[in-house]
């Protein structure tokens, strides 16, 4: 299983992204933002958490212009498979590879902790290591991450069971207290939470194992 | 030529921003400010002749996004 991970600069998260991928079973390159193309045969592209260019403008708004962003937008539309974690899900609203938008956080604090996330659904390549209901803990640690749809694009992502966690205490305002989302063909997932800074006993915590070795034990099989 | 763009949360979007704002200016004792809403303006300086058909395709691909912002354009 061949993944990408996605450097721009201001990421920081690129190679946390790169371990637990590694970890997990992938074989892993680092992709530049300059690069108008990805490695052939890539499987699942990453598109890691940082600050991308500063979080000029918007956060995710350069990065989702640039050119590598492109090629993800043309993988993803070749069924490939994306995750994009905290800024890597504001650079995946911003492609338009997934609804709604995140805006600044409702108390207008940064927050930075371990969170409960209620795995809300199983049914993807992401989540098939967790049952539907499962409470995992993963780090968030952003300041724009208050989810936000319109009421019909909330209506379509509970009637097509695409909320792929939500927050039990929802830290930063999140509209249904959503933490990810899954694409129409539920093969992107976009979420504020850290699954890779929850792998290893020494991150406090490995309930994010389950979500990198599902991945890709699906992916080695397919 | 110059032309300004206004970036603004869309009506019905919540504002935490500006509700601060709102706040603060409540501390500072002035009494009666009922609504802050907190936007962007962005001066763009354009080769002569730029329509403002082009500056609309620059704020829907870019400077603005239309799920929760809207923007208004004014051409200097």
């Amino acid at each position: 299983m061949r993944a990408a991970v996605i450097v721009f600069p201001g990421s920081n998260c690129d190679r946390d992204m790169a371990v637990a991928l590694r970890a997990a079973g992938a074989d892993v390159q680092m992709v530049w933002h300059k690069d108008a193309s990805l490695p052939e045969g890539i499987d699942l592209v990453a598109v890691p958490g940082g600050f991308s260019f500063g979080d000029y403008l918007r956060c995710g708004a350069i990065a989702a212009q640039s050119p590598i962003c492109q090629a993800v937008v043309g993988h993803a539309a070749r069924g490939g498979y994306v995750l994009g974690v905290c800024n890597g899900f504001q650079v995946l609203t911003e492609t338009g590879l997934l609804p709604g938008a995140l805006m600044r956080n409702a108390n207008l604090k940064f927050v930075c902790k371990t969170t409960d996330l209620k795995v809300e659904t199983s049914a993807s390549a992401f989540t098939e290591g967790y049952n539907a209901g499962d409470t995992v803990g993963f780090p968030v640690a952003h300041h724009d991450g208050n989810y936000t749809v319109d009421d019909a694009t909330l209506t379509a992502l509970r009637g097509e069971d695409r909320i792929a966690f939500t927050y039990g205490d929802n830290p930063n305002g999140s509209i249904a207290g959503i933490a990810g989302v899954l694409s129409e063909n539920r093969r992107v997932l976009g979420m504020m939470p850290h699954p890779e800074r929850a792998v290893d006993e020494g991150h406090g915590g490995t309930d994010g194992q389950a979500l990198f070795r599902g991945l890709i034990g699906q992916l080695a099989t397919a | 030529m110059k032309a300004r763009v206004y970036v603004m949360l869309k009506n019905g979007v919540l504002d935490p921003q500006g509700e601060a704002v709102r706040h603060a200016l409540g501390t500072l004792g002035f009494d009666g400010v009922e609504g802050v809403r907190q936007g962007k303006v962005i001066e763009l300086d354009l080769a002569a002749g730029t329509s403002e058909a082009t500056i609309e395709q620059m704020c829907e691909k870019l400077l603005a996004n239309t799920v929760i912002e809207s923007y208004r354009i004014e051409v200097l």
